[in-house]
């Protein structure tokens, strides 16, 4: 069985389409964000309590809400999971606020107060409770996490390879935290440290991809030197289309068993993946390639070739070209 | 052509069951994170000025002491802000014996200035330093002696964070949350001080004889006052200094008093029963406050010396109260307070759910990963089987060795191995077929199509390696279990997808003639 075995598409063609096209989904996605009033934040991030409450009878969103009032007026009850009498309890614990006292009570609060509205017998399956102090701190952390990877990723491409491939493999990365992003935005996925971890894990899969499709460059320009590199690299696009189609299929299926049975706490960690896989393999086929493409041409034409041929051949060929 | 298979088959069933040996039984040999097990895992943070405050406030006393024996005389003394404190009115006649003494007593630890007659010492930054780290220290040594007791099996007690003022305490298992923190955060504090006035329903009635003013050396503490059922805020004026404090303890222990409620007993050491001794024979019909964390517990009246070093304190206690006290004296007082910044708390249920979450994912996504294999690869899908299944054998059994933690992100992690997997392999076999349609021979197809895919599987393996170091930098505890199990799972990768793969190509080669095979792939 073979998918794309002789494929010939003339992807470099389509790139400033593909290039622009990306750019206005962005677009659209980032004031879509802005509108929202930026991307939604887990309390890990925000500071807050999210408790997640067990109920032995189905109880409604509203009475736990009515219940909770006294608490905190702030507080959000959503359904939480698969089972009709489980419900995640947020609230929002800001600098100051009188919230922050709940630190000190922990669940001791809440369960009296759903003890009080008659809403028991009930479990509480978990509870995080995150002071303001400690939020700002992690998100300070996630955000170096991903900068800090994606610089080691870019001086790492740079080095193996050439460093408009570098700029393109981290461009198209970042385009697909981007993207990811506004899908999170979408579908209502908090920003938690777990999809901080899926973002750097698509970097890393994405960057992965790239890679593939610039060693078949790199090994394609020793053979064909006689032509431009935007051919060579859509004819190397092109050879690596079905490797790059059946492992994205393949870790599709890998990822969406844990969408699909991986309990709720992975499941923005998975939505992630998945999201990340799809634009993962979008960007290595349209965005990085063209991208490598347009900077090297930057530079100069066909002669690029040549001179990156030389840096890649032994020691010998340099000599004699030198 | 296929001399080394043996060697190769070796090596690669000894590294399996080394790793199978490391984390076989997996319920006792991998350590499970707090999200698997249950548990809490709390941030505290200590307020290292009070330990700073305590240091200056002592070093005031001791120089009001040392001047007074001396017959120094002086207007006041005064403690301004957390470090520095005044000594005003010295006359210039003792002035140079001022200066000797205050140099023998506190010149180590303070700056001196004078101004006016007046001196001014200001602690020095690098004691404030150690004053602020000591007390850390010693909070988490407290810390952990309670937590001990609480009979947590592999509590972790340790410091947090880069400002070196905070404390994690991580309680696997552990289900009385409530109850923990309350034990872990009270500083016990204790002390016994002879009232001078009062129980008194507000503060203007306690101070009336003394002209509506506090001495300097007495204190104004709250308690409950009453017979036990309706407790009634009351106001008692006390001496500053304490008869004994918890310092004096030397230990403490739940037990009845003589109506039968719960009390908690305590025994003093040998210069402790002495100064006892003292104090109840000197103030007989005297009431002594008995005051805990600030707040009066209760006040018997002295009915006549006490020599003996037992003692005992009452108050309104459940049997679960007398016993957390008690806990809490005996382990000793914390130097500063402590307050709560982070905490999370998952249910034994939910930890159990989500291991049987994952492992059912995980199953389910190598099913369906290799059912694919199969129909796109044919039989080399179950090359590609073998090769991912040892891939998760050695990441586990590599886990078990380091004795790293497997968290809910780290069974993800599991999960994305497989992805892992599926790609070296599929990378490998693409370029086999594209060997084989160059028309070379099988053997050499294979060969050609591992050598030339190496490389690729290297640079691709560093880039998300450097993902999952900067992950394990800056992640908290379960986001460093998956990039745990994403290293490790990256590594054992390139191990199985090149030298087992290629194994087991070159044996299912070698049954066949050279020259004639054909390659299910």
């Amino acid at each position: 069985m073979r998918i794309f075995a002789n494929a010939n598409f003339n992807f470099i063609r389509w790139r400033w389409h593909a290039l622009i096209g990306s750019i206005i989904v962005i677009w659209l996605g980032v004031s879509t964000i802005f509108l929202r009033g930026g991307v939604p934040m887990g309390i890990e991030f925000r500071g807050g309590a999210a408790v997640v409450v067990q109920f032995n009878k189905p109880t409604s969103d509203e009475d736990v809400r009515r219940a909770i009032d006294p608490v905190s007026h702030e507080a959000q009850v959503q359904a939480y999971g698969t089972s009709s009498n489980q419900v995640m309890i947020r609230i929002p614990m800001a600098e100051g606020a009188a919230e922050t006292q709940i630190l000190e009570s922990g669940t001791q609060q809440i369960e009296d107060a759903l003890n009080k509205a008659g809403l028991g017998p009930f479990t509480v399956s978990s509870a995080d409770f995150i002071g303001p102090a400690v939020g700002a701190d992690l998100r300070t952390k996630g955000i170096w996490a991903t900068v800090a990877a994606l610089g080691g990723i870019l001086i790492y491409t740079a080095f193996r390879f050439r460093p408009a491939f570098a700029v393109g493999a981290v461009v198209a990365a970042f385009h697909d935290i981007l993207i990811t992003l506004v899908f999170l935005t979408w579908f209502k996925y908090d920003m938690t440290l777990n999809i901080i971890a899926a973002i750097l894990t698509i970097t890393g899969y994405s960057v992965n991809d790239t890679i593939v499709v610039f060693d078949r460059v790199r090994e394609n320009e020793r053979t064909m030197r006689r032509k431009p590199l935007s051919e060579i690299v859509n004819i190397s696009v092109n050879q690596t289309l079905g490797r790059t189609f059946i492992t994205s299929t393949a870790t599709l299926l890998a990822v969406l068993s844990l969408y699909a049975l991986g309990g709720e706490v992975l499941r923005g960690f998975a939505f992630t993946m998945i999201i990340g896989v799809i634009t993962g393999t979008y960007s290595t086929v349209f965005i990085a390639a063209a991208l490598a493409i347009i900077l090297s041409h930057r530079s100069s034409g066909p002669t690029q070739a040549a001179v990156a041929t030389t840096k890649t051949n032994t020691k010998s060929s340099r000599r004699v070209s030198a | 052509m296929y001399k080394n298979l043996r060697w190769k088959f070796l090596t690669i069933l000894v590294v399996a069951g080394l790793a199978v040996a490391a984390f076989w039984p997996p319920q006792a040999r991998v350590r499970r994170g707090l999200d698997l097990q249950g548990g809490v895992h709390l941030v505290l943070q200590v307020k290292t000025d009070d330990a700073v405050n305590a240091e200056t406030e002592t070093a005031m006393g001791q120089l009001q002491q040392a001047l007074k024996t001396a017959n120094v005389s002086f207007t006041g003394a005064k403690q301004n802000g957390l470090d520095s404190f005044t000594i005003e009115g010295v006359s210039p006649a003792s002035d140079s014996q001022f200066r000797t003494i205050s140099d023998q007593q506190v010149s180590t630890q303070f700056d001196r200035d004078s101004l006016n007659g007046a001196y001014t010492f200001t602690m020095k930054p690098n004691m404030a330093i150690n004053a602020k780290a000591e007390a850390v220290q010693q909070a988490i040594e407290t810390i952990e002696r309670r937590v001990n007791a609480l009979g947590v099996s592999e509590p972790n007690v340790a410091r947090y964070g880069a400002k070196g003022d905070q404390i994690v305490v991580e309680l696997p298992g552990l289900k009385d949350v409530a109850r923990a923190k309350d034990i872990i955060k009270s500083t016990a504090f204790l002390t016994l001080n002879l009232v001078e006035a009062g129980p008194a329903a507000d503060q203007q009635t306690l101070l009336a004889a003394y002209g509506g003013k506090k001495p300097d050396d007495m204190d104004v503490v709250t308690g409950d006052i009453g017979d036990g059922t309706t407790p009634q805020p009351g106001f008692f004026l006390v001496q500053h200094a304490p008869a004994i404090t918890g310092r004096d303890l030397q230990n403490a222990k739940p037990g009845m008093d003589q109506y039968n409620k719960p009390n908690v007993r305590f025994t003093l050491k040998s210069e402790g029963a002495v100064k006892f001794g003292a104090v109840t024979g000197a103030n007989v019909g005297r009431s002594l406050a008995i005051i805990l964390d600030n707040r009066v517990v209760s006040y018997p009246r002295i009915d006549g010396r006490i020599a003996t070093t037992d003692a005992e304190i009452t108050g309104n206690f459940s049997n679960q109260q007398a016993s957390d006290l008690s806990l809490t004296l005996r382990s000793g007082a914390l130097p500063a307070t402590l307050t709560y910044l982070a905490q999370n708390q998952v249910g034994p249920s939910l930890g159990a759910d989500s291991v049987r979450a994952g492992i059912i994912a995980s199953i389910t996504g190598l099913a369906l990963v290799t059912l694919f294999m199969l129909v796109y690869y044919r039989m080399a899908g179950i090359n590609a089987f073998v090769s991912i299944v040892l891939n998760l054998v050695i990441l586990l059994g590599c886990m078990a060795y380091v004795g790293a933690v497997m968290t809910l992100p780290g069974i993800a992690g599991f999960i994305l191995t497989i992805g892992m997997g599926v790609d070296s392999n599929v990378l490998i076999f693409e370029r086999i077929r594209e060997e084989l349609a160059t028309a070379k021979g099988v053997r050499q197809a294979v060969a050609a199509g591992f050598d030339r895919v190496f490389i690729t599987i290297v640079d691709t393996h560093v880039s998300s390696l450097i993902a999952a170091a900067f992950l394990f930098q800056f992640g908290t505890g379960p986001i460093q279990g998956f990039a745990t199990t994403l290293f490790f799972g990256l590594i054992a990768n390139v191990f199985t997808s090149v030298f087992v793969s290629r194994t087991l190509f070159e044996f299912l080669l070698s049954r066949k003639p050279a020259g004639a095979a054909t390659l299910s792939i």
